[in-house]
């Protein structure tokens, strides 16, 4: 049985980018280890000589011409963005 | 009768005579969401300004050039993006999302001249099977205000069931289009992987996501998988194959027909009256010339686990997109760069999103892939081979849609793995990527029960005929909710 | 203690593909910011990628170039992280299974050859900008995001900054030939990030390492590594220890900046792009690209040496840039001696090019001016002295050679008769240089000769010219 600690979902929500609090890490904790462990009824079978599926049709070279369709109006690229300046996009400053 | 019985045929009768128009449909239709929704929440954007006028232009259309979908109302879920009318997948994190394209779907609805009127409510992201995962509201079942309509499609089902449209569009990840037509005793088809573009649909699982459409009868659904289907360039997982018409293989003859039944789908957890109705449904189709057997699909008991690994760690990575930056929610709280994507994630998304994005995150992460995600993937193979190898006998497998019928709003949603459970017998089909129909087939305590066919890949078409044949049959589909009594229209 | 030091490069080439590795809008560079893009490289909600075959074929065709085993069966994975120039926040890449793998190029450093392996070849796309505004907040340009990159790593066979020089070099070269990228690393279409690592000879585990960043040109990569080669050492012999992180090159002054500190390695969590297919390259796929592949600079350089009799480092130097080798090779076609032109391209033609900042294309020169001022000189019509002058005409404002001559009256006076005149006139005129030169100081021949020079404006036949003045002289 995996046991997953508060420290753990922490990392997790980082990779996630979510913040969570302590309180709700300690629940968080408790649930994905609930439904880890249920997960855990898979290891019953051997399926070392299996192959992974990661699509069900057996479509392979899906592939589309390289033809160029003029980019959008900067008006609709900017509709839904809610602070942008010159044209451009505004985040936060990065911190590295 | 009232418009709001009416079939696809029946209405375009009305409107080819002349009796009705399309703008007089499409006025009614509102007036009959405006009566009804206020008890059963099924829609969230309502498209009134922009239908009412496109309505009257097509009554200008000339008769020749109409199809059989022509002028007629459909809701459409709301992952399902849908250009200037607002579109949030029931999250906080879209709202005010005013999206700058179409779907492919919604293109195709537009070629067939239906006319859509709203965009209906749903699990946010899709992500739950009661519609309490909505950040906006919650969606009654029509047959019991006090149960859920199912989900993560519970407007679109709901929507049909109270007569509000008699056309909507789900999406089916595990079980999201079956479950809820099961809970609201409508028709509601998952069709093949690949049948149907999901470029703009807003991404949950992209390996298990599906459109199709929820109708009350059997015929309607299979006129707007017509209206819907084809290869699409711009979905590089669409299958390039013919669209039969669907309509023509419902011949009403399923003699011969040789029915799989897997033991597996009758086990713990499944509700004696879902049993007893699938039995009962097994005889009707017996009678019109069916054989039945039971079979094994022996590896069922993994399809949840191996469905909540793949689709969560899928869905961590389709909503690592939703950031603030370029649409959407916006966080008030941030000073550096990694505030404002925590806060903005945080604030938007509700519990059971970040539960999945966790737990996908967690799967995805460098020492726990191979354990989940690639065992999953593996356990995947095992599953679709269970299916492969039950088409060799048979022509279509049939069990219950659901374990019960709809529970009480609040009854398990601060439970996951129990609600998780509800999947249980939709969740293999979307594992396999084989096309499976919930028709309604019974009731319990007046709730509505589905029955679920499944059939092969690309084999919508045998799936329709033993729906159609049964609902010919039986009565079921003809049944109305509370909601409808004494209704307008 | 010595140490030996081990490089690793990372190169990233943009494809020059018309439009982008999964969306179809344009591709090229310049736009103004945010009008290159579509709802697929915004990131959307809804959107699907769908991968662009050109791409496909252009990777495999420099993975070819590169030696690489092309990989049968390839797919597409996601890379994960949170960036605001990386809009899906992942990138659609090539995880375990990339185009091209097991490849290896010949660099040429002091007449030394050796061999440095290229572990593999992968496609992607490339990102958004990002500009920091310094302010309080960043702004994010789109245009780029989605342009069809190649990632190339290679081996850590790489021992000098000179040796990662060459290395770039020649990516850059064997890249150029294939047509697939205008590999210019001023506008971003070649990208290096250098990994470091110092050891003690003669020991087998690399020491740690440090990633090198913001790498400009070519230049910076060398005096980048060269710095950071010294930094380590220094650090090392101190008895310190070398911290994994990436650092970055600060031109101005030359020394390399610690960035941030690695910790353990990112996690990408990488998993295959359930939205894209496989892609399965079968026989006929396969040769088609190899076919594509046209002469690369080491076949070129074995050429120049057999059939045109040229030095091994000027074959090397004349083919390392294609739009130079192909302009040669235009100028020895159209009738020019292919050891003249050589001179000429790698003389004149460099110097003026290297002075002005510009390349062969910016400037008027054809292959076909170039080879009639060369066959001029090879006629005798015009002195090596006097084809400069013409050289720059040409260069500048290009025409044809003969013309030039002609027109501004430069042909080379070879007749001894005039030739006789202008010695006569300058000896009359210079009785004090006869006497010196009796007196035994030669130096009073390259007096007269100049003046001679000067009065024909350089035109007269230097070899004739001699031979009369000493004649002349002898007479007095």
């Amino acid at each position: 049985m995996a046991k997953i600690t508060k420290e753990e979902v922490i990392e997790v929500a980082h990779l996630a980018r979510l913040a969570i609090t302590d309180e709700e890490a300690v629940h968080f904790a408790d649930q994905l280890e609930a439904i880890t462990n249920a997960m855990e009824l898979l290891n019953e079978l051997d399926t070392e000589n299996v192959e992974p599926t990661t699509h069900v049709l057996p479509l392979v070279n899906v592939m589309r011409e390289d033809k160029s369709i003029e980019g959008l109006p900067r008006e609709m690229v900017m509709k839904n963005v809610k602070e942008h300046e010159g044209g451009q996009v505004r985040v936060p400053t990065i911190l590295d | 009768m009232k418009l709001a019985d009416k079939t696809a045929s029946e209405l375009q009768e009305l409107l080819h005579s002349k009796e009705l128009t399309i703008a007089e449909l499409t006025e009614a239709t509102f007036k009959r969401i405006q009566e009804l929704d206020p008890k059963v929440d099924a829609f969230l954007a309502l498209n009134e300004e922009q239908a009412t006028k496109q309505a009257t232009e097509m009554d200008q259309t000339d008769a020749t050039e109409r199809g059989p979908l022509f002028g007629l109302p459909i809701g459409v879920k709301d992952n399902i993006v849908t250009e200037g009318l607002e579109t949030t997948a029931s999250s906080l994190i879209l709202k005010g999302f005013n999206p700058i394209y179409n779907a492919t779907v919604v293109d195709k609805l537009r070629e067939a001249g239906m006319v859509i009127v709203g965009k209906l409510n749903m699990d946010e992201f899709a992500m739950g099977s009661s519609n309490e995962n909505s950040y906006y509201k919650n969606t009654k079942n029509p047959w019991n205000l006090e149960t859920v309509p199912g989900g993560s499609s519970g407007g679109s089902a709901a929507a049909v069931a109270a007569g509000e449209v008699p056309f909507s569009l789900g999406s089916d990840t595990g079980g999201s289009i079956r479950q809820p037509a099961a809970f609201c005793g409508v028709v509601g088809m998952k069709p093949t992987y690949g049948r149907v573009s999901r470029f703009g649909l807003i991404a949950y699982a992209s390996s298990f996501d599906q459109i199709g459409p929820i109708t009350r009868t059997v015929k309607d659904n299979a006129l707007l998988l017509n209206a819907i289907s084809g290869h699409d360039e711009k979905d590089s997982t669409s299958a390039n194959v013919e669209v039969p018409d669907f309509t023509a293989a419902l011949t009403g003859d399923i003699n011969g027909l040789r029915i799989g039944v897997p033991k597996e789908y009758f086990a713990e957890g499944v509700s004696e009256a879902s049993k007893q109705a699938v039995k009962d449904a097994l005889k009707v189709l017996e009678e019109k010339g069916a054989t039945w057997e039971e079979i094994s699909l022996p590896h069922s008991k993994y399809a949840l686990s191996t469905y909540y690994i793949l689709a969560s760690s899928e869905a961590s990575s389709n909503l690592s997109r939703f950031d603030g930056i370029r649409y959407g929610y916006r966080t008030e709280k941030a000073g550096s760069l990694l505030e404002f994507y925590m806060n903005t994630r945080s604030e938007g998304f509700g519990d059971e999103v970040k539960r999945r994005i966790m737990l996908g995150t967690y799967a995805l992460s460098s020492g726990y892939y191979d354990a989940y995600y690639k065992k999953a993937q593996k356990v995947r193979t095992l599953i679709k081979q269970d299916f492969d190898k039950a088409f060799e006998n048979f022509d279509v497998i049939v069990g219950p849609t659901t374990p019960t019928p709809a529970f009480k709003i609040g009854e398990i949603i601060d439970d996951p793995l129990t609600m998780y459970a509800n999947d249980i017998l939709t969740i293999p089909v979307n594992l396999a990527g084989v096309p499976a129909i919930s028709v309604p087939c019974g009731f319990d305590n007046g709730l509505p029960l589905g029955l679920q066919i499944i059939g092969n890949y690309f084999d919508e078409e045998t799936v329709y005929r033993v729906a159609d044949a049964f609902e010919q049959a039986t009565e079921f589909h003809k049944e109305t909710p509370q909601t409808w009594e004494g209704a307008a229209q | 203690m010595n140490f030996e030091t081990i490089i690793g490069l990372e190169v990233h080439v943009e494809l020059k593909t018309e439009s982008k590795m999964f969306s179809p809008s344009p591709a090229h560079f310049g736009a103004e910011p945010n009008t290159n893009t579509n709802v697929i490289d915004l990131g959307y909600p809804g959107v699907l990628p769908v991968v662009n075959k050109t791409a496909v074929d252009w990777a495999m065709k420099a993975a070819l170039a590169l030696n690489c085993e092309i990989t049968r069966h390839t797919k597409f994975d996601r890379k994960n992280y949170f960036y605001p120039d990386n809009p899906k926040a992942y990138q659609i890449s090539q995880f375990d299974q990339p185009i091209g793998e097991h490849g290896w190029l010949e660099i040429e450093v002091n007449g030394e050859k050796k061999r440095i392996g290229i572990t593999r070849l992968h496609m992607e796309e490339d990102a958004g900008k990002l500009t920091h505004t310094g302010n309080g907040h960043s702004l994010v340009d789109f245009n780029r995001q989605g342009t069809p990159l190649i990632e190339i790593v290679s081996e850590p066979d790489i021992r000098t900054p000179e040796e990662a020089y060459a290395y770039l070099e020649k990516i850059k070269s064997i890249i150029q030939y294939t047509g697939v990228s205008d590999v210019r690393m001023e506008e971003g279409s070649l990208r290096c990030d250098a990994n470091i690592s110092l050891r003690p000879y003669g020991r087998d585990e690399f020491g740690t390492k440090t990633e090198l960043k913001n790498l400009n040109s070519f230049n910076f990569v060398k005096k980048g590594l060269e710095h950071e080669q010294i930094r380590q050492e220094q650090v090392l012999l101190a008895g310190g220890i070398i911290e994994q992180e990436t650092r970055r090159y600060d031109e101005s002054t030359g020394k390399t900046l610690l960035m941030r500190i690695k910790e353990g390695s990112d996690d990408y969590r990488y998993f295959p792009e359930p939205d894209l297919v496989d892609i399965v390259i079968d026989d006929a796929w396969l040769e088609r690209v190899r076919a594509e592949i046209p002469e690369l600079p080491d076949a070129r350089k074995a050429r120049y040496v057999s059939e045109l009799g040229l030095s091994s480092y000027d074959a090397m130097v004349l083919t390392l840039q294609k739009p130079i080798s192909d302009f040669f090779e235009a100028t020895v076609k159209a009738g020019a001696d292919a050891k003249l032109t050589s001179n000429w391209m790698m003389g004149e033609v460099s110097a003026y090019l290297n002075a002005q900042n510009k390349e062969l294309e910016d400037t008027e020169l054809t292959p076909e001016g170039l080879a009639g001022m060369i066959k001029l000189i090879g006629e005798g019509t015009i002195s090596s002295k006097i084809a400069k002058k013409v050289f720059k005409e040409l260069i500048e404002k290009g025409g044809d050679a003969n013309k030039i001559v002609k027109a501004q009256g430069l042909v080379q006076i070879s007749d001894e008769k005039v030739l006789l005149e202008y010695v006569s006139n300058t000896l009359d005129a210079n009785p004090q240089s006869i006497e010196d030169y009796k007196n035994g100081k030669d130096r009073a021949i390259g007096f007269l000769v100049g003046q001679i020079m000067k009065a024909t404006k350089g035109q007269a036949n230097p070899p004739l010219l001699n031979k009369i003045l000493l004649e002349e002289i002898a007479k007095r």
